[in-house]
């Protein structure tokens, strides 16, 4: 009957995507495993970590199945706690077996619910493997383990004169932060996760152990082969379980300088961006604050803030390169209307000129006692930034909305501190009708619909978009041949298709073909699932929460 | 004004590793295992290089005893900005028995050879806990002393410092030459950055060893025994506060 139906769509048998979605959807075994099967893969899971080393507690379970994020728990059926990447390797080997799904998790940070176990299964804590192995003081590199975070790996550091800079805003696990591809407030000059891993060992969902860039090795740069450690960078725990990540180092910045200026608009906030970075000047940080949230950290710490666009510069070398570097930075921030412009040397100082920057998410959260707060992420090419800010202003204030903006300016990147009260359903629904939007908007001004935080569980079908068809079907296709049971952290990423949420929507499908977007007022009200149908080549997208 | 300071820098197990037992019960663990420059120690470096900075100090000199591992602790104390540096050599026995009498019998030599006028010392190292060096190197000189300051100010010949005490904050003014105790939110020590520490390479290291100071290093203590804390017990789930309160009767609590 479904089979006889999708004849009618098109010719989707010989569409390679509808094939194996097929295969695993229609053969696959019921993953939310409770009984026998989860029984025998418990008793084997304590024979290869010992009895502390696995919980079936409820409190437990609940704990791994959320993030930081507004994305509600989904817990595992168990959570295990391996201490080498030969009991990963084990654990996995007997999840293989089972079939049951593997979900890694390291400091639980992620802000896009990439720990959810939305078809149960094991949660594997790699926090108890915490060693940072191998460090290289003359070629800047060093090996963590997954339980180590950056705070702990910079404070191990601190004598060597080397530190690992990409900084996003939690503690998070390195490793974690490999897999979500994360970036920090300095990637305008140090780059992100993709530009500073050099080897991972990755083990797979049937347990075998691989180097990305062979055992051991961490030349600076190489030509050998497909860069799959790249591949693995960003993979959000879908393609493997990261156990080890060989990082580039740079060095402690000799002297920095802090600055900060207001400007008239947001136009020419980005204008001085644009030049700083076409003078030349290797600005640091250079963070950007919107009026409303600059009213909110007014308000939040009762000091004298000019309520205006704002920048937060910072800059880092050797005394004297610094002298010039903040020369060149005031007269282009003059040059562009800017006012205020102050700056300083010393640490207490500089911590008193950030204070808002520091104090943003709480200033935004101080906005409205009693709520939430969610972050927004996009990133367009930085020309573009003004227009998508300009219109995402206009948008918050025509839906009511309460969304001061912090940026990273010198990316193009920034995230609106979404405040809500998480009660209210219809609150919930128009901001997160308001991500959407802003998602559109970034995609269509050449960006991407998420810069730092990841795909996750909610931006499935804008990646779909994002990347198009092509592309979809040749992410899906590396993913099928590198976990054809889809065991890795299944739901994350990518949208799979099911064939029997298909056959509900049997009724209401043939008039949506020719439509570009299905919204969630489509579906049938019960369903709560994402959904993608393949129709030819064409990608009909679906939008749902999960 | 203060011409020079000296810095006890002690190099002990890094805070951020699990410290283990030996199985032989005489002592932790120490092979292999990451050590660094006491937290209380680099707080002290910092505001000796502060006072340097501002110009109110001439020189500074880090000071450290124990075997030939103890110069890596020096060099970050000169990475940080000290001019130069002072390796008492004590290894062995008598570096396993070293403490705070000796520690302050060799300081309060060397504060006398090198004719310092001010010795900073953090408050405690975070090995021992004993917080006794700083207190006897200012008893055995006769010098005055301000423990655990939060705040120094250098005013003339006079030493102003805020003391964390257990009621609050107290300020004393100190004759110079004197001793001060670090504690931690007097300042927050700086990273030490690759170029400083390639600068630091070529800055001096001088070696004395505790006999040439007229100190003898044996110590009076003798370790009998060293044993991890006990292992927390599981506690007892009970299902009605009568289950609890007869509990508690059977304990002799109530």
């Amino acid at each position: 009957m479904v089979l006889a139906y999708l004849r009618r769509i098109g010719s989707l048998h010989t569409n390679p995507v509808y094939r194996f979605a097929h295969e695993y959807s229609v053969g696959r075994r019921n993953y939310s495993a409770r009984g026998s099967t989860l029984e025998q893969a418990v008793a084997a899971f304590r024979s290869v970590v010992g009895e502390d080393g696995v919980s079936l507690g409820t409190a437990v379970r609940d704990q791994h199945g959320r993030d930081e994020s507004m994305h509600r728990c989904c817990p595992p059926d168990v959570v295990v706690w391996p201490c080498s990447v030969e009991e990963v390797s084990a654990l996995a080997k007997i999840c293989y077996q089972h079939q049951l799904p593997i979900i890694p998790f390291g400091t639980g940070t992620g802000l896009e619910g990439g720990v959810g176990a939305v078809k149960g299964g094991v949660c594997f804590n790699l926090g108890k493997m915490d060693c940072i192995l191998d460090l290289h003081q003359e070629d800047f590199d060093v090996t963590v383990e997954p339980g180590v975070t950056r705070k702990a790996l910079n404070a191990s550091l601190r004598d060597t004169g080397l530190w690992f800079p990409v900084d996003p805003g939690a503690d998070a696990s390195l490793c974690g932060m490999v897999a979500t591809s994360a970036s920090g407030t300095n990637a305008v000059r140090y780059g992100t996760m993709r530009e500073n891993v050099l080897n991972l060992e990755v083990v797979l969902a049937d347990g075998t152990v691989i180097h990305t860039a062979g055992r051991g090795r961490r030349p600076r740069k190489t030509s050998a082969g497909y860069n799959l450690t790249n591949l693995f960078v960003g993979s959000e725990g879908t393609l493997g379980l990261l156990t080890k990540a060989t990082l580039r180092l740079s060095g402690i910045p000799e002297a920095v300088v802090s600055a900060v200026c207001s400007f008239p608009s947001v136009q020419a906030a980005v204008d001085s961006t644009v030049q700083l970075l076409q003078a030349g000047v290797p600005i640091a940080r250079i963070e950007f604050l919107d009026d409303v949230m600059m009213d909110a950290c007014r308000c939040y710490s009762s000091l004298p803030y000019v309520v205006a666009p704002t920048l937060f510069l910072e800059f880092h070398g050797s005394k004297s390169s610094l002298e010039e570097q903040v020369t060149v930075a005031e007269d282009i921030t003059r040059g562009n209307a800017g006012s205020d412009f102050s700056w300083a040397r010393d640490a207490e100082t500089r911590e008193r000129l950030w204070k808002a920057r520091h104090d943003a998410w709480y200033a935004a959260l101080a906005l409205r006692p009693g709520c939430k707060a969610y972050s927004t992420d996009v990133c367009v090419p930085i020309s573009n930034l003004p227009q998508v800010v300009v219109e995402t202003k206009r948008d918050l204030m025509q839906n009511h909305l309460t969304g001061p903006i912090a940026g990273h300016v010198g990316d193009g990147n920034f995230h609106c501190l979404m405040v809500l009260d998480p009660n209210d359903a219809d609150e919930v629904q128009r901001v997160h009708q308001f991500t959407e939007r802003l998602a559109r908007r970034a995609l269509a001004l050449d960006g991407t619909c998420t810069g730092e935080h990841g795909i996750g569980l909610g931006k499935k079908a804008l990646l779909c978009e994002e990347v198009g068809p092509q592309t979809i079907k040749v992410m899906h296709s590396l993913k099928a041949a590198m976990d054809p049971a889809n065991l890795m952290n299944p739901g994350k990423v990518l949208l799979h298709i099911k064939i029997i949420q298909v056959y509900h929507l049997k009724s209401s499908l043939p008039s949506h073909l020719g439509k570009k977007n299905l919204n969630q007022s489509d579906m049938k009200p019960n369903k709560t699932v994402n959904v993608g149908v393949f129709s030819g080549t064409d990608l009909i997208s679906c939008v749902g929460w999960n | 004004m203060a011409a020079r300071v000296l810095v006890g820098v002690k190099r002990v197990i890094d805070y951020a590793v699990k410290v283990r037992v030996k199985p032989d019960n005489t002592g932790v663990v120490t092979d292999g295992v990451k050590h660094s420059m006491n937290p209380f120690c680099e707080i002290a470096v910092e505001e000796a290089v502060k006072l340097k900075e501002k110009q109110l100090v001439k020189e500074v000199v880090a000071v450290s005893c124990g075997p030939q591992q103890v110069q890596e602790t020096i060099r970050t104390a000169l990475a940080m900005g000290a001019d130069r540096g002072i390796h008492v050599e004590v290894s062995g026995k008598d570096y396993d028995a070293l403490g705070p009498l000796q520690v302050s019998k060799i300081m309060a030599a060397l504060a006398k050879k090198e004719e310092a006028n001010l010795i900073i010392l953090g408050k405690q190292a975070i090995d021992d806990d004993c917080n006794q060096t700083g207190q006897m190197t200012a008893a055995l000189l006769d010098w005055p002393q301000g423990t655990f300051a939060s705040e120094v100010v250098l005013e003339g010949d006079k030493l102003k410092v805020v003391r964390e005490v257990d009621g609050g904050l107290e300020t004393v003014k100190l004759d110079m030459p004197a001793v001060v105790t670090a504690d931690l939110r007097l300042n927050t020590p700086r990273y030490a950055t690759l170029p400083n520490i390639m600068k630091a390479k070529k800055k001096k290291i001088s070696v004395v060893k505790p006999g040439d100071l007229g100190v003898d290093v044996a110590s009076r203590l003798e370790v009998l025994r060293v044993e991890e804390p006990p292992q927390r017990k599981a506690g007892v789930k009970v299902e009605t506060v009568e289950d609890l309160v007869s509990k508690l009767k059977e304990g002799g609590r109530i």
